[in-house]
């Protein structure tokens, strides 16, 4: 999902027309759904094909359209889930989780078939991104909590991509084995850099390193970045989730301008 | 027929999102194009939730030529208050009816603030800033809202206080709201240099620069 009702700034960038640098100008573009795959038991990834698409970069989300046989229209933003391929420009990656009785989650879930057309705006959102680079190399900490993931991975694999070796952590909180996503990717056994941790909050599976609970004060304060280190915190998951990580970052001594929020809200569907 | 693309008449392209039903069409209330209808209260915000003290809470006025005027939150109390029964349209496409605020209109807060300028840039607790006309501030639009459903505004929805635009899309009603500089020229606020509108009115869809 997205941002955007009142909050805090930190510290933005000064430039005043960097506005229309990620302004979508170009109104709706018609897309065709190439490939989809399941992402875990409630959650599918979307490959659509939008021609003319200028590119994004990890955090940053985009706006689908779904059109009803009656001309009725339901629009939903969705995080980008992998940064803009070299090989395929026109490609946007989305990752959907399904909310139960939502409108437009389950469709796109369960129903949406490969070759179908979907209309797409974007790309959207410049404060929660993270590119090679970004911040003068300064480490980051990603904090997810369930399908809040989706715009973290985007960022590891904009890193791995560009085989940049900005260090990484990653705190990922997620309700049970069935909802967990790039579990692989995220934990697997590679030496570059990203660390990542999972903490499983209603069921583990049998060989998790620790039992069934939430991340806790102590937990941040040993997987994620000492505050001296000046980390670029990225936190994203439903409200709860975000209110506690915050919180949590600021009394281990995180700038407050340094953290940057994206919260999931329960009416994102 | 004339010559009508898909994205003009959606319902006329079999191949776009086919099986997509939708909820049900009827509704008791105007949804702005693009918004959809939400019972909860969803927050969103761009860092973490700040927390202020009312005792060192105040809200300040600076005028384009540098004068300044400051209210305490005792001072804030003591101005006449509004009941405004509004709804709420959010930018990420929810939309609320009927929500309950309490507080002073800001035609009581610059009654007497002597300007000129056509343009307000809003500062908040937490550094949050937006952008909007003055005018949109004033006619009985605007509140400086302590009070929400008969309570006293939760931080996490922007108490002790904030602005309330209801007729502009939410992030135009800065959270945390701590001053208001009027400007003879518009400057950009923090989401809307990042692309979105600088007006952000959800009748005409204004949701992005360009809008």
């Amino acid at each position: 999902m997205t941002t955007t009702d009142a909050g805090p700034a930190g510290t933005g960038p000064a430039v005043a027309r960097l506005g229309d640098r990620f302004a979508s100008t170009h109104g709706w573009r018609r897309a065709t759904v190439v490939d989809a795959w399941p992402e875990s038991a409630t959650a599918r990834t979307l490959v659509l094909d939008v021609p003319g698409w200028p590119g994004h970069r990890a955090g940053q989300h985009v706006d689908l359209r779904l059109t009803a046989d009656d001309g009725y229209t339901a629009s939903r933003a969705y995080s980008v889930s992998a940064p803009t391929d070299p090989a395929h420009p026109q490609h946007v990656q989305v990752t959907v989780q399904r909310v139960l009785g939502g409108e437009v989650s389950p469709y796109l879930v369960d129903d949406l078939p490969v070759g179908a057309g979907i209309e797409v705006r974007g790309p959207v959102g410049g404060w929660f991104v993270w590119e090679p680079g970004a911040a003068g190399g300064a480490p980051v900490l990603l904090l997810a909590g369930g399908s809040g993931v989706t715009p973290l991975v985007a960022m590891v694999r904009a890193r791995r991509a560009a085989g940049d070796r900005t260090p990484f952590r990653v705190l990922y909180s997620v309700r049970m084995p069935t909802d967990a996503m790039f579990l692989d990717e995220l934990t697997g056994p590679r030496i570059d850099g990203v660390e990542a941790d999972v903490w499983f909050t209603r069921a583990a599976p049998p060989d998790a390193p620790r039992a069934v609970g939430r991340i806790g004060l102590r937990d941040l304060a040993r997987h994620g970045w000492p505050a001296d280190l000046a980390p670029v915190c990225y936190v994203c998951g439903p409200t709860g989730f975000v209110e506690a990580m915050t919180r949590m970052l600021l009394v281990l001594g995180h700038d407050a301008g340094a953290i940057r929020a994206e919260r999931f809200g329960p009416s994102t569907d | 027929m004339g010559h009508v693309t898909p994205s003009d008449a959606p319902g006329t392209d079999p191949a776009l999102t086919p099986g997509f039903r939708g909820r049900p069409r009827t509704s008791g209330n105007a949804l702005p194009p693009g918004q959809y209808e939400v019972r909860d209260f969803p927050v969103l915000s761009a860092g973490p939730t700040p927390n202020i003290d009312t005792a060192h809470w105040q809200l300040e006025v600076r005028t384009e030529d540098d004068a300044t005027w400051r209210w305490s939150w005792a001072d804030l109390m003591a101005l006449p208050q509004d009941d405004v029964l509004v709804d709420l349209h959010c930018v990420t496409r929810w939309s609320k009816f009927g929500t309950r605020w309490g507080g002073v209109s800001l035609d009581v807060l610059l009654a007497d603030v002597p300007s000129a300028a056509q343009y307000a840039y809003v500062t908040c607790y937490g550094g949050y800033t937006t952008n909007l006309p003055v005018a949109d501030l004033l006619g009985g639009t605007a509140w400086i809202a302590h009070t929400y459903d008969g309570r006293p505004l939760e931080p996490l929805h922007g108490g002790p206080a904030r602005l309330l635009v209801p007729h502009l899309y939410l992030w135009k009603s800065a959270k945390w709201v701590r001053s208001i500089t009027l400007l003879r020229d518009d400057m950009r606020g923090f989401w809307e240099r990042y692309g979105y509108h600088d007006y952000g009115d959800p009748w005409r869809e204004q949701r992005y620069q360009g809008d």
